[in-house]
């Protein structure tokens, strides 16, 4: 098997849940985790003699979004109806687009290791309306909840430009900073705001033939970590399953597959892809929507830096780690904080650790966002130069922060009510180290003796020092004094 | 004996009733006394609202007393085509799928016409869903035309105009998706509406046809169709496809019905006339002359692809339908079946059960042309054939104020004489399917008897948003002649 080689193909169908007020085509409010069957109305439920009437947020929405996925905006879109009979679907059909999508031929750059990205292609990016829930717990019944129905998504269709579980599932994060950064949706995991279905499948090299795996579609999968896992765990059974039986891509054999994810393992849900044939035809009762230079451009000046661009921007001009870059632009409310903290006269790499090491454990007691701790730029950026100029410590900057969240306090004012303020006259330190000196005779010893011990005696003394001071001379000046009065080579 | 209030016009009736001189209570118990005397024979009525229309009239006598100033239909009895939604009572679309269907919201033109005061005495019967051409189809009950109850009141809208045509209403609201107010109007000699498409709202109409249907009044004069045109229409935020104020201008068709359109010009078919039987053809050109005494010039104008309005109209009314008509699965509404085997049952016997013939016939018919590898082939050529006609229209239109034409080949026939053939029946639509797939307004008015003394209408059509002047022209008939003043034999 030494003459085998594969390349892992994967293309993402994703469904974003848009977090407008109200459903898509009626005024009904999305509601997570309701009473079940308390947010709809007669046109949601699709009952006799209703119509549609869309929400114009829902399509400026999915504008801005398909416009940050570099997607073309064409002037005319329509809506479409996809025929299927479903006890979620209440009209048993669903208002969908079919070939006039409102965007398409984008692309979105994800990263991958070492600082660098890849271009992954978008074919599409359509509006239209989730469908409800069934349940089915009640022995003989199932039950339906239709609080979902209506609710706008927006279904996003890539190329199979991926080629590995962590490029899928960096993709997903991608996209998930995007949505948020733009505030288009939620994208909250948990609560199915973003779902996503691979296709993936093999081209495996073997004595100079190239051969292609039956496609499998892995279904609704609402976690990073199912995503990626799913994905790996497709690419070794269909590797299994090629060399155990040779069985290649032909015309109806796509699989799909569910996620187990106790036993980890995909779930065969249907063997053949069915003759799907959802009729699709213009949707009556909805006029197209025709966009004109002025509302592009009026949407267009809505999208902001998007999150890559703000990640590389920090790594350039801010020399932040790749990696810090990442942590601290992971969320748009932070990463504004940061950057304006920054302009504000406070060190990057200062500012990013109190943000992310401080702000961060904070805001995860607190279940909000670090942005949301209530801190202003002017004081972050006041409380890292206090740090800088070791007009504090480094510890005490963390507990200034955490004061800072609690009282709204300046950090100055803090630092002084706490004294926190470090000294650095250094006649009055130079006292108290000789008074150190005196008292510790062993570590003097130590010291002068030069060697292995040496330096964790100077370490001693200057601890001893920092005691003496009650913590409050700048240990910087401390170890200078040191360094005078015992000179190492 | 005929109740006289019964031979007032909505008009008359209204300006009466807000004048003190008749109750609306009279008004109103003389209409019912007339749903109970004739409705057993005529079968007009799916149900009907006694106690409810007694006491909306009462009030209205109360305002009237009050001195309140009250609405353009104050007090006056009207019905309505069972397919449009009442929070009271059930709306049945004359289907076994949804006898017990009871909304929770009124269809936006229930709303205008209370809101104007009207008094809704009850729901027509129909063809099932709006599919036919002569209420035979419905799954109700039989509808018989006042005029000679052993014959057909014409259809969809059959309930309607057979209820108007026996003064069991003083005016009634049909639907039109391929000649379902005109053609059966045309059969009981009222005068039948089908507004432009987009100039009464949909909401609360059960689709047939999405991009077809469209609500219109059924009335005994030409003046109380544009009385209640003025109530029903105008802009609706929850139909998408309601035109604006701004396209659809917005004016009162009442204001000057009697100013005659100067300078008319009328387009006519020759050839169109031929394919109608000699008595309609006759009346036909004896209401041409009429126009011309009145000064209209006839100009012939071609309309070369009307002979395909009706293949296309069937490719795309029922592709619409069946997906309209997916909802009604025993699931999420209408019937559900007693005793299903599995999940898959429950939608297939509940729809086999609930849904007539002629629905399923169109359902099935609809679920072929939308099908992959035959869109192409019927639904998209049919929306070519489509925008054909539609300029031939524009181009008609563009000399001409209006084409006259016959409604119907014949007149009412006898009840069962086309039910075999359901094609025969397709292919009576002929005149009147292409103004909706144009879009465009069109009107039946009584233009005379055939030999056996059986109503003949007259088909007007004009451009889009031009009921103001199709109005007018209607009434210059009308004004010079008296067929709509006749009274079918049931109520002599």
């Amino acid at each position: 098997m030494s003459d085998l080689t594969y390349k892992v193909i994967v293309g993402l169908e994703i469904h974003v849940q848009l977090k407008t007020n109200t459903k898509i085509f009626c005024g009904c409010e999305l509601a997570f985790g309701a009473e079940p069957n308390t947010h709809v109305c007669p046109v949601c439920i699709g009952m006799p003699g209703v119509m549609p009437v869309m929400n114009k947020k829902a399509y400026e929405y999915s504008v801005l979004a398909a416009l940050a996925l570099n997607c073309n905006i064409p002037a005319f879109t329509k809506w479409d109806r996809k025929s299927y009979y479903y006890p979620d679907l209440p009209k048993n059909y669903q208002i969908s687009q079919y070939d006039l999508p409102m965007s398409e031929n984008g692309f979105i750059d994800i990263p991958i290791e070492g600082g660098e990205t890849k271009r992954i292609r978008i074919i599409r990016a359509h509006l239209e309306e989730d469908a409800g829930k069934n349940t089915h717990t009640l022995g003989n019944f199932s039950a339906i909840d239709l609080n979902r129905t209506g609710t706008p998504l927006l279904e996003i269709v890539t190329e199979p430009d991926l080629s590995s579980g962590t490029e899928v599932r960096a993709l997903a994060i991608e996209l998930q900073r995007i949505v948020r950064y733009i505030g288009v949706s939620h994208a909250d995991m948990q609560k199915g705001h973003m779902r996503f279905e691979p296709n993936v499948n093999l081209h495996i090299t073997k004595d100079g033939k190239v051969y292609e795996t039956p496609i499998s579609e892995i279904k609704n999968l609402n976690s990073f970590r199912a995503l990626e896992r799913s994905v790996n765990y497709e690419v070794r059974r269909q590797l299994d399953d090629f060399m155990e039986s040779g069985r290649t891509m032909e015309m109806g054999n796509k699989k799909t597959f569910g996620w187990d994810d106790v036993n980890e393992r995909t779930v065969l849900q249907r063997e053949k892809e069915e003759a799907h044939d959802y009729r699709y035809f213009p949707e009556p009762d909805l006029v197209p929507i025709e966009i004109d230079d002025d509302w592009l451009t009026e949407i267009r000046s809505r999208l902001c830096e998007l999150p890559l661009e703000k990640q590389k921007r920090f790594v350039d001009e801010y020399k932040l780690s790749d990696y810090d870059a990442g942590v601290i632009t992971a969320e748009k409310s932070t990463a504004d904080l940061f950057d304006d903290a920054v302009k504000a006269g406070g060190t990057p790499k200062r500012i990013c650790n109190l943000l992310t090491q401080v702000g961060g454990k904070l805001a995860n007691e607190a279940g909000c966002s670090i942005a949301e701790l209530g801190l202003d730029a002017e004081s972050l950026a006041k409380l890292a130069k206090m740090v800088d100029s070791s007009e504090i410590s480094a510890t005490a900057s963390m507990t200034i922060f955490e004061e800072m969240v609690k009282t709204q306090k300046d950090p100055e004012a803090i630092a002084k009510e706490k004294n926190l303020i470090q000294s650095s006259d250094s006649g009055e330190i130079e006292a108290m180290v000789d008074e150190v000196i005196a008292a510790n005779q062993k570590a003097v010893d130590e010291v002068t003796a030069g060697g292995k011990k040496s330096k964790k005696a100077m370490g001693f003394l200057l601890g001893q020092v920092m005691q003496k001071s009650k913590g409050q001379a700048n240990p910087k000046i401390i170890s200078e004094i040191l360094n005078e009065k015992f000179p190492q080579d | 004996m005929l109740n006289e209030l019964l031979n007032f016009t909505c008009k008359q009736l209204r300006d009466k009733i807000a004048g003190g001189s008749v109750k609306s209570v009279d008004a109103t118990g003389a209409v019912l006394d007339q749903i109970e005397k004739l409705d057993p024979d005529i079968g007009a009525y799916i149900s009907t609202c006694r106690e409810q229309a007694l006491e909306t009239a009462r009030s209205i006598d109360k305002k009237i007393a009050n001195g309140e100033p009250v609405g353009a239909l104050a007090g006056v009895p009207i019905a309505v085509k069972d397919n449009m939604c009442t929070s009271f009572g059930a709306t049945t679309c004359a289907s076994k799928i949804l006898q017990n269907f009871k909304s929770p919201y009124d269809a936006y033109v229930i709303d205008k016409l209370t809101g104007a005061d009207a008094v809704i005495v009850g729901k027509c019967n129909m063809d099932e869903f709006a599919m036919g051409s002569s209420t035979e189809n419905s799954g109700i009950q039989q509808t018989a035309n006042p005029w000679d109850i052993t014959r057909v009141p014409g259809g969809s809208s059959g309930g309607s105009t057979a209820a108007v045509a026996a003064r069991m209403c003083f005016g009634a609201l049909g639907s039109d998706t391929g000649g379902s107010i005109r053609q059966p109007a045309s059969f009981c000699g009222v005068v039948g509406l089908k507004p432009t498409y987009g100039r009464v709202s949909r909401f609360g109409l059960v689709a047939y046809g999405s991009s077809l249907d469209q609500i219109g009044p059924v009335t005994r004069d030409v003046a109380d169709s544009a009385l209640l045109l003025n109530v029903i229409s105008g802009r609706d935020e929850r139909d998408s496809t309601c035109v604006s104020k701004d396209i659809a201008g917005d004016c009162d068709y009442l204001a000057e019905i009697d100013k005659p359109v100067d300078g008319l010009r009328i387009g006519i078919v020759s050839e169109f006339n031929k394919g109608a039987d000699a008595d309609v053809q006759k009346a036909i050109v004896a209401a041409i002359d009429v126009y011309k005494q009145l000064g209209a010039e006839i100009i012939e104008i071609e309309m070369p692809h009307f002979e395909y309005a009706i293949a296309a109209y069937y490719v795309i009314a029922t592709a619409e339908a069946s997906s309209n008509l997916a909802r009604y699965d025993g699931v999420h509404f209408g019937h559900r079946t007693s005793a299903p085997k599995d999940y898959v049952e429950v939608y297939s016997k509940s729809r086999a059960e609930g849904f007539g013939s002629e629905v399923k016939r169109r359902i099935m018919l609809g679920t072929f042309v939308l099908s992959s590898g035959y869109y192409d082939a019927y639904y998209l050529r049919a929306l070519k054939v489509r925008n054909l006609i539609r300029g031939d229209f524009t181009n008609a239109f563009a000399k001409t104020d209006c084409i006259m034409m016959p409604v119907s080949p014949t007149t009412a026939f006898k009840k069962g004489e086309k039910t075999a053939d359901p094609l025969q029946m397709y292919l009576a639509d002929v005149y009147t399917i292409a103004a909706n797939l144009a879009g465009i307004p069109g009107i039946s008015i009584p233009c005379g008897f055939d030999a056996s003394d059986l109503p003949i209408g007259l088909q007007i059509l004009s451009d889009v948003f031009t009921e103001d002047k199709l109005l007018r022209i209607a009434r210059m008939f009308e004004a010079k002649t008296d067929f709509h003043t006749k009274t079918p034999t049931v109520i002599a």
